[in-house]
């Protein structure tokens, strides 16, 4: 019996991906907690296994088995829609981005627009959630979620059209080989293209967490606030699944930073690229962000949008502006 | 006394069954969720001198719909009833309650004649599975009630008791 090996790789792909994503999605819980911990002066998670590594699996097993509670007057159809909106359209957007010079699924010509379509999905998963749970926190959050999404796809959607201009491809495998052979090569330090350049990737970077409704910008689970926010009403795979997705975004967020910013797989002196440097450097963001997320406090709803509409957004389109004369001059 | 009013299942299963009690048992997370000073014990346990993390039960979620046990931390006045009650039945199954201090336990030192506020002990409302006594108890106390409950949750204690001499 024949069989295609294109199928064959893509199944391999397919499961590799949700693996990877299923596992990123465990670990970095573990992660976060252990972070969480050291960065409060405590030790974390560390009874269960040997420095805690088994918590995950213990987390997922009672998550698993939890009673799923279906509230009375929720919609029946957005309710359970609602956490797979979140994961799929993760685990869709690893399809195109490529870890190494050959790890890639499907290297898509338009792979930068699949990515950022998929990326907004996101948002409708937690609105629909949230929507259909049929309480007023999770309402509240939705209407948070929506405008607070809204702001921060503008200013990141503009630097990436500034890079995409710089680069002249949407294709992410392309865009990584233009920045081969070193940091000097990489966009963030792409100077002669627009002297904005790092600013451009602290904006993407900040856009990346309020997209990803990470703290600060953890308005969706504001727990001080809005009880849990959107996943008020979800119990037990329900919320595990929403995480799960949240997880995945944040891996999705870093990836991109690091193939538009940071050279994917390439490494810091030019010598020997690899997927490992892709690892480390989307590893080191996912730290940071992390790291962000337990040091600073959350800001206030207005604090939010004004970071956005007066200072994120004027900068970007500047950015833009700047990048166009320098391409048209030089 | 049990919380789960579980039906037992059909077909017994005892190696998984005893995988998904580990599960459980490590993997508390309470909920959010303080009536009197006792909280203020419960929260000196969740910080870093105590560190409740190491046994993976520091995930205070706020939503009852995502929490395992409750710890119910201090006074409950019977205005305050109604609420803890809806809570304790927002909770999905499998639950556990944690009494924690003297009031939670019976009312401690509201006990007296004519008193007409509090409610004397949380087991009025709805079932116990471990009381912690002290008025408020020490941080350590709070711990030895979430390993009593994971021995209880899986028939076998992992840490040696402490005697007190």
């Amino acid at each position: 019996m024949y069989v295609d090996p294109e199928i064959i790789r893509l199944l391999a792909f397919l499961v590799g991906v949700i693996a990877f994503a299923a596992l990123n999605a465990a670990y970095l819980v573990w992660l976060e907690r252990k972070e969480a911990a050291h960065i409060q002066r405590r030790i974390g998670p560390k009874e269960v296994g040997p420095f805690g590594l088994f918590q995950p699996l213990v987390d997922g097993i009672k998550l698993m088995t939890k009673q799923l509670i279906v509230p009375a007057g929720v919609d029946p159809v957005l309710f359970k829609i609602a956490p797979i909106l979140v994961m799929v359209p993760a685990i869709m957007s690893f399809v195109t981005i490529p870890f190494g010079e050959t790890l890639v699924a499907r290297n898509l010509d338009i792979g930068l627009l699949a990515i950022f379509a998929f990326a907004s999905v996101n948002v409708l998963g937690l609105l629909l959630g949230a929507w259909g749970s049929r309480n007023k926190y999770a309402v509240i959050s939705a209407a948070r979620v929506v405008s607070q999404n809204v702001a921060y796809e503008i200013p990141m959607l503009v630097t990436v059209v500034t890079l995409v201009m710089i680069t002249g491809t949407m294709n992410l495998h392309t865009i990584v080989l233009q920045q081969q052979g070193g940091f000097w090569h990489w966009n963030i330090f792409n100077l002669s293209a627009s002297p904005l350049m790092p600013v451009a990737f602290l904006i993407f970077f900040v856009c990346m967490l309020a997209e990803t409704n990470r703290a600060p910008f953890d308005m969706a689970e504001a727990e001080s606030e809005l009880v849990a926010g959107a996943f008020t009403e979800y119990s037990g795979m329900g919320f595990g699944v929403f995480f799960m997705g949240e997880y995945a975004n944040i891996v999705i967020g870093a990836s991109m930073a690091t193939i538009l910013f940071l050279g994917g797989w390439d490494c810091p002196l030019g010598l020997f690229p690899g997927v490992l440097w892709f690892l480390i450097k989307m590893y080191f963001l996912i730290f940071t962000v992390i790291w962000i997320r337990w040091t600073f406090p959350r800001t206030t709803f207005y604090g939010l949008l004004n970071l956005s509409w007066k200072i994120l957004i004027p900068i970007s389109f500047f950015n833009l502006i700047l990048t166009s004369a320098m391409l048209k001059v030089f | 006394m049990g919380t789960q009013n579980l039906q037992p299942a059909i077909v017994q299963f005892a190696q998984l069954d005893k995988l998904l009690a580990l599960g459980r048992a490590n993997s508390l997370w309470p909920m959010t969720f303080g009536l009197a000073c006792c909280a203020i014990e419960m929260m000196a346990t969740g910080a870093s001198r105590f560190d409740l993390a190491r046994f993976g039960a520091e995930v205070f979620r706020p939503s009852p719909r995502q929490c395992d046990v409750m710890i119910v931390a201090g006074t409950i006045s019977k205005k305050m009833a109604a609420a803890v009650e809806t809570l304790y039945d927002q909770m999905p199954e499998p639950k556990w309650v944690i009494a924690m201090g003297n009031c939670a336990i019976s009312g401690g030192p509201f006990v007296f004649d004519g008193q007409y506020g509090i409610v004397e002990g949380a087991d009025k409302l709805f079932p116990v599975d471990v009381f912690i006594p002290g008025c408020p108890p020490r941080p350590e106390a709070l711990i030895e009630g979430i390993l009593e409950l994971e021995e209880k949750v899986t028939g076998s204690r992992r840490w040696p008791r402490v005697e007190v001499g």
